[in-house]
């Protein structure tokens, strides 16, 4: 072990992949004449395989599990928020409900006024709109706030928001009569139909 | 991986906490190695290498992610068992440079009695041998060699973490490597 300290600095450069061209050279010709330089390089290479080759320490099991129970709790906002994503559909009826609730009240209070299609040849009398007798309304019709009379006969839904359908009549509905006369029906009836709206969106 | 890693931290800093557990699971056992070859017992090690990961997510606001994640990580790893280290053993041993510039002067400075007998070492497992003769090096020996052969961190890499220059980490090593090879050399 006499040989020039910049030898061993050599070794340990060159396992740090650290050296010129030149200094490997240096290195590697000194060790095919050095014996005790090739020992101590030798032992070198040795120690570091030892260290590597322990070097699969793993953490204990639960090890995750514990440090996420050990932290500050978050946010609520975020785990709401994280919620929802998990949960898309729900998300998207509590947004709906939760935006359409304002409008839909407003829809309801301000709109008092008896609408109806108009150009199907419907018969307004009173608050009464009435379907003549040989009249043919195709596709569906909506009444809102008034009642609705049948004598000739509607190809489509029916639906009177606010209204009735007077029974006496006796025309005829391909589809089906729905009749909306509460805040909740109205409600009700909106959602139903975005959903329709949406399902038919979403299976295009 | 790095890349994924720094969704999921955008996602942490955003509050979502159970973002957190990839991450932690990805990088528990680098940390928990780290904080073992440092501290030399299981306990300490889990216990460290936890509240590296609780600091980290902490703080997880001050970390630029402009940087490596690992890089933080390991550093505040190291910082809390070094802390640790200093407060169980606050002798001048800790922070003695082993002297000398290269490895032929260790020899005079590591006394040979520490070096285990042969006898002793046979019916050890090879690695609480190895354990035993890296906690027989100054901490902040054991720091830089804990980094380069735990995760094989460059030398620059190395230096940012323990915050000291190229030069010093590789001195480190150096020495580091040539105390354990005259260590190690009878196992
Ligand atoms: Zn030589």
């Amino acid at each position: 072990m006499s040989c020039d300290k910049h030898i061993v600095n050599l070794m340990h450069n060159y396992l740090d992949g650290d050296l010129t061209k030149q200094e490997e050279q240096q290195l590697r010709s000194h060790l095919q004449t050095c014996q005790a330089c090739q020992k101590h390089f030798h032992e070198l290479k040795r120690t570091l395989s030892l260290l590597k080759g322990n070097s699969d320490i793993q953490a204990p099991t639960n090890f995750t599990a514990s440090v996420m129970s050990n932290l500050p709790k978050e946010r609520k906002r975020v785990s709401y928020s994280r919620w929802f994503k998990a949960h898309p559909a729900l998300t998207a009826a509590a947004i709906f409900f939760v935006l359409m609730f304002g409008g839909i009240f407003s829809a309801w209070d301000q709109d008092n006024q008896l609408s109806y299609p108009k150009g199907k040849n419907l018969v307004i009398k009173d608050d009464t709109v009435i379907v003549p007798e040989g009249v043919v309304v195709d596709g569906d019709l909506v009444v809102k706030n008034g009642d609705l009379k049948i004598d000739g006969s509607v190809n489509g839904d029916v639906v009177i928001i606010n209204g009735d359908h007077l029974m006496a009549s006796a025309g005829n509905i391909s589809g089906e009569i729905e009749q909306v006369n509460q805040v909740f029906d109205w409600i009700w009836y909106h959602i139903k139909d975005i959903t329709k709206s949406v399902f038919a969106f979403t299976n295009k | 991986m790095e890349a994924k890693i720094k969704e999921m931290i955008k996602s942490v800093k955003k509050g979502d906490q159970s973002a957190y557990e990839d991450i932690v699971s990805f990088y528990q056992s680098k940390v928990y190695a780290i904080c073992y070859r440092m501290i030399g017992n299981s306990h300490e090690a889990e216990d460290l290498a936890q509240e590296a990961f609780i600091r980290a997510y902490v703080n997880i606001h001050s970390f630029d992610e402009k940087k490596k994640f690992s890089t933080w990580l390991y550093r505040i790893a190291t910082n809390l068992t070094i802390d640790r280290i200093r407060k169980k053993k606050p002798d001048f041993y800790l922070d003695a440079e082993v002297r000398g510039t290269d490895g032929l002067d260790m020899y005079s400075q590591l006394p040979a009695e520490q070096a285990l007998p042969e006898e002793e070492v046979e019916s050890l497992e090879i690695q609480t041998v190895i354990q035993q003769e890296i906690m027989n090096l100054p901490a902040k020996y054991r720091s830089v060699i804990a980094l380069r052969f735990v995760d094989e961190l460059p030398l620059a890499e190395i230096s940012e973490i323990l915050d000291i220059p190229v030069g010093t980490v590789k001195t480190r090593i150096h020495r580091g490597r040539e105390a354990l090879r005259k260590r190690l050399r009878h196992v």
